[in-house]
């Protein structure tokens, strides 16, 4: 391990750990930009990148001269590499146009030089303290992380948008083609416009938000008094309660499907708005309670031990006191629940069977055959996805808050 | 319960504390009631039902089912009901028939096993055996215009009584179904992929979350955003990110396919939900991917919750950063960790959309929650489904008891 607390041993070997990885991503970026296919060539890569990491090593006072000549020489390894192993980026197919691979250079170029020079910076050319070498190795892994996150959590997205803007024909002739058309003009939106005329979309949105509104009504409803029992109030079993609050909340859902189903068909509930609204409330009741109640803890008690001495009664205080001062908690309470109720997949799946009564999944559940073009699919999967993010994205604080107190929900 | 000791509290409790726990059991009633409903209740009934041999098809209990049709004219005028078992294999027993003639349509001669008493007849037909059919034939004279009778008569519905043994509340039990879902390698299977699936997805969501909580743990511009993106794959429904998933990884047209095959690092392409075993490997990295956020999440604000004096006192011992984070933020973290790793491992193992989406169980993906709705549905048999739910719900009670002793120990989450 010691020999590689040495500048320009931990210098070179970020590099070309570092370049590779860039290389890909140029590729990856820009093939899904332009629907061209390119090869990085792994290790002209990594020479590349070994390279970079000696001549970027933070001079500290070292000479001009010097540095430059053993730069030079170094460059012997990139170019050696190059020259036996082919260069760094090289078109999948001689199709392939030049202003793409070009592309591809200036990322890679970019990517790598900038960020290496910043991942050496605490390091000297000679022997590395260890600060100085695991703050450079920390540099490097805190790069890493986040080209690695953006990338897994940005490209399923951005192919579900870009696919529900081609059509069928474009998807199939080249997979890797996400340009879109600005020149068509509505008719990009065509998917949308067929889903909404179509396949009833307008009616599944519709249905699934009144749906999901109601489900927030009635689990505050019966969560709210509830949560204030077991947070405030002393009675026996108070503890069994909670927990087997928690327990419910454990029970995974297609174990009571099951019954349910069969009750449903039974009763006759089932292909019901009304069998929906019984069994959604229910499943968010327990994660709403179990974050009410700590929530409702962490009030002051003195307040509402003043309102019971002015004479207000227990339903009054929590209704004028307690209320009034958790609202930030039920606005998260609510979020967290509206979100689970929008998503819901299972229960709507094995329920509902009339087209009519379809919530936004069902549908899009509906939509997943032979006979419907992908794009379709992709559309209903942003329509659904749409609404979701915009409500999270513009109270993002309320919604960590939620999730957070919500616990571990799946 | 009298107050024996003469120091300490009061054992009893006063009017004022009564008060309080009417008012407390009041208030948590309406929750216990609707959650026993729907909870509690179906709980009980999977039990009963995993011992039933119960298909999809038996949901609607056996019965009598009528048609009833007026034929010939004239002096071969009839009322002809046409009696039949809806069940193909259960007998239905004490089949009764009646119906009311219209006016200006006259009996004259019945069937013997009817009797008419004013304008109703009641017909007793007795047992009828599993997919038998049976003709009651009641001849009539009609006044007046033929058609309107025969309206008049199909237009009154005759009623039936009768009932077959209802395989669901009947006292017939049976051990089948546990020992069709312990049967064989297949139960092994489902096992496996069980626990790799649970196993692998909780470590690797948490693993990757902690990583995603100290690259986010730090001031600078954009943080916000990026924790708000980093979200997404957890707020987003299931659903569309699956079929999201599902078509960036097609065999045939994907991009990530077309990707690799450009990108030289594959020559054919790859079935990554259809192929065993890297359909498995896969839903766990789907099941990662989802996760992580929610561990993240959690990690971060613990993380944020550190007192930074104590990085403070290291810096000054001349800790290295690697020193610190292994020596004082990781034991920090410990609590929060495996409370995260008990919640998400049983969450984990209660999945089912995820794979049902991607895979549908296949290719070796079949977990138990999985099994339930194949056994259920796909099969037919609700029975052996029920079976597996009442598997799932043991192990569930294994996983609580674990969770409750941890967490007595840990601080509350």
């Amino acid at each position: 391990m010691h020999v590689l607390r040495y500048g320009y041993v931990a210098g070179p070997l970020i590099g070309a750990f570092w370049a590779p990885v860039m290389a890909i991503v140029a590729c990856i970026t820009v093939s899904f930009l332009t629907g061209e296919g390119l090869r990085p060539t792994l290790i002209p890569c990594a020479a590349l990148g070994f390279w970079l990491g000696y001549a970027g090593l933070p001079a500290r006072g070292r000479e001009l001269a010097p540095r430059l000549v053993r730069a030079g020489l170094l460059a012997v390894v990139p170019a050696l590499a190059i020259l036996l192993l082919g260069s760094a980026i090289v078109p999948a197919a001689d199709a392939t146009p030049v202003h793409a691979v070009a592309l591809a250079w200036v990322i890679f170029v970019l990517a790598s030089v900038w960020p290496v020079r910043a991942m050496l910076r605490p390091l000297p050319h000679g022997r590395a303290t260890r600060h100085e070498f695991e703050e450079a190795v920390i540099r490097f892994l805190t790069g890493f992380g986040y080209v690695f996150f953006t990338a897994i959590v940005a490209v399923p997205f951005y192919v579900m948008v870009m696919t529900s803007l081609k059509n069928q024909s474009e998807l199939l002739q080249n997979p890797l083609d996400f340009t879109i058309d600005l020149s068509k003009g509505w008719e990009l939106l065509r998917s949308y416009q067929e889903l909404f005329a179509d396949f009833n979309f307008g009616s599944y949105l519709w249905t699934s938000f009144y749906i999901s509104v109601i489900t927030v009504l009635l689990t505050l409803l019966f969560s709210v008094p509830g949560a204030y029992a077991v947070a405030r109030l002393r009675f026996k079993g108070q503890k069994a309660f909670s927990r087997s609050i928690l327990l419910i909340y454990m029970v995974p859902m297609i174990v009571l499907a099951l019954p349910i189903y069969i009750a449903f068909s039974m009763a006759g509930l089932r292909n019901t708005v009304i069998g929906i609204l019984l069994i959604y409330p229910v499943t968010t009741i327990p994660v709403a309670l179990y974050m009410l109640q700590g929530y409702f803890r962490g009030l002051p008690a003195e307040v509402e031990e003043a309102g019971l001495m002015d004479g207000l009664n227990r339903l009054q205080v929590i209704w004028k006191i307690t209320l009034p001062l958790a609202l930030p908690a039920l606005a998260s309470v609510s979020l967290y629940v509206f979100m689970i109720a929008w998503n819901e997949f299972l229960l709507a799946f094995m329920l509902l069977d009339d087209p009519s009564k379809f919530t936004l999944t069902r549908g899009i559940a509906s939509l997943d055959s032979s006979e419907v073009p992908r794009q379709h699919l992709m559309a209903g999967a942003v329509i659904s996805t749409v609404p979701i993010m915009t409500l999270f994205l513009g109270l993002e604080r309320f919604m960590t808050k939620g999730l957070t107190a919500g616990s571990v929900k799946g | 319960m009298g107050d024996t000791g003469t120091s300490g509290p009061p054992r009893t409790i006063g009017p004022l504390q009564k008060r309080e726990v009417r008012l407390a059991w009041s208030l948590l009633f309406p929750t216990i009631a609707i959650v026993s409903a729907v909870v509690v209740l179906p709980l009980l009934a999977i039990f009963w039902i995993s011992f039933k041999p119960i298909g999809l098809a038996d949901l609607r209990p056996p019965g009598p089912v009528v048609r009833e049709a007026l034929r010939g004219a004239g002096e071969e005028a009839r009322i002809e009901y046409r009696v039949r078992n809806s069940s193909q294999s259960e007998a239905i027993n004490g089949v009764t028939l009646s119906d009311v003639v219209p006016d200006g349509v006259t009996v004259r001669e019945l069937d013997e096993r009817c009797e008419i008493s004013g304008l109703r007849i009641n017909c007793v037909i007795g047992e009828l055996e599993g997919g038998a059919r049976d003709r009651i034939s009641v001849f009539v004279t009609i006044r007046g215009d033929e058609a309107a009778a025969e309206a008049a008569i199909e237009d009154s519905e005759p009623a039936m009584t009768g009932s077959g043994k209802n395989i669901l509340t009947n006292l017939e039990f049976t051990l089948a179904n546990f020992a069709k879902i312990f049967d064989g390698k297949e139960f092994w299977g489902v096992l496996g992929a069980t626990l790799f699936y649970t196993v692998f997805g909780t470590v690797g969501a948490l693993v990757v979350g902690l990583f995603a909580a100290m690259l986010l743990n730090r001031e600078f511009r954009g943080q916000g955003v990026l924790r708000g993106l980093y979200l997404f794959p957890y707020v987003a429904p299931v659903i569309a990110v699956a079929f999201a998933w599902v078509i960036l990884l097609d065999p045939f047209s994907g991009s990530v396919n077309e990707l690799l095959v450009q990108m030289g690092v594959v020559d054919e392409k790859i079935n990554f939900f259809g192929d065993r075993p890297l359909a498995l490997i896969m839903v766990t990295v789907f099941e990662i991917w989802r996760y992580f956020p929610l561990s993240f999440l959690f990690i971060l604000a613990r993380m944020q919750s550190i007192d930074s004096d104590m990085y403070e006192a290291a810096d000054m011992d001349g800790a290295s950063p690697f020193q610190k984070f292994w020596y004082l933020g990781l034991p920090q973290l410990l609590g929060i960790l495996s409370v995260l790793f008990l919640l998400r491992f049983i969450w984990t193992f209660n999945k089912f959309d995820d794979i049902f989406l991607l895979t549908g169980g296949n290719a070796g993906t079949r977990t138990l929650t999985v099994n339930v709705y194949e056994q259920a549905f796909a099969v037919s048999n609700i029975g052996a489904g029920a079976a597996v739910a009442v598997v799932i719900f043991f192990c569930l009670l294994l996983f609580a008891y674990v969770f409750f002793r941890t967490m007595s120990q840990e601080e509350g989450l």
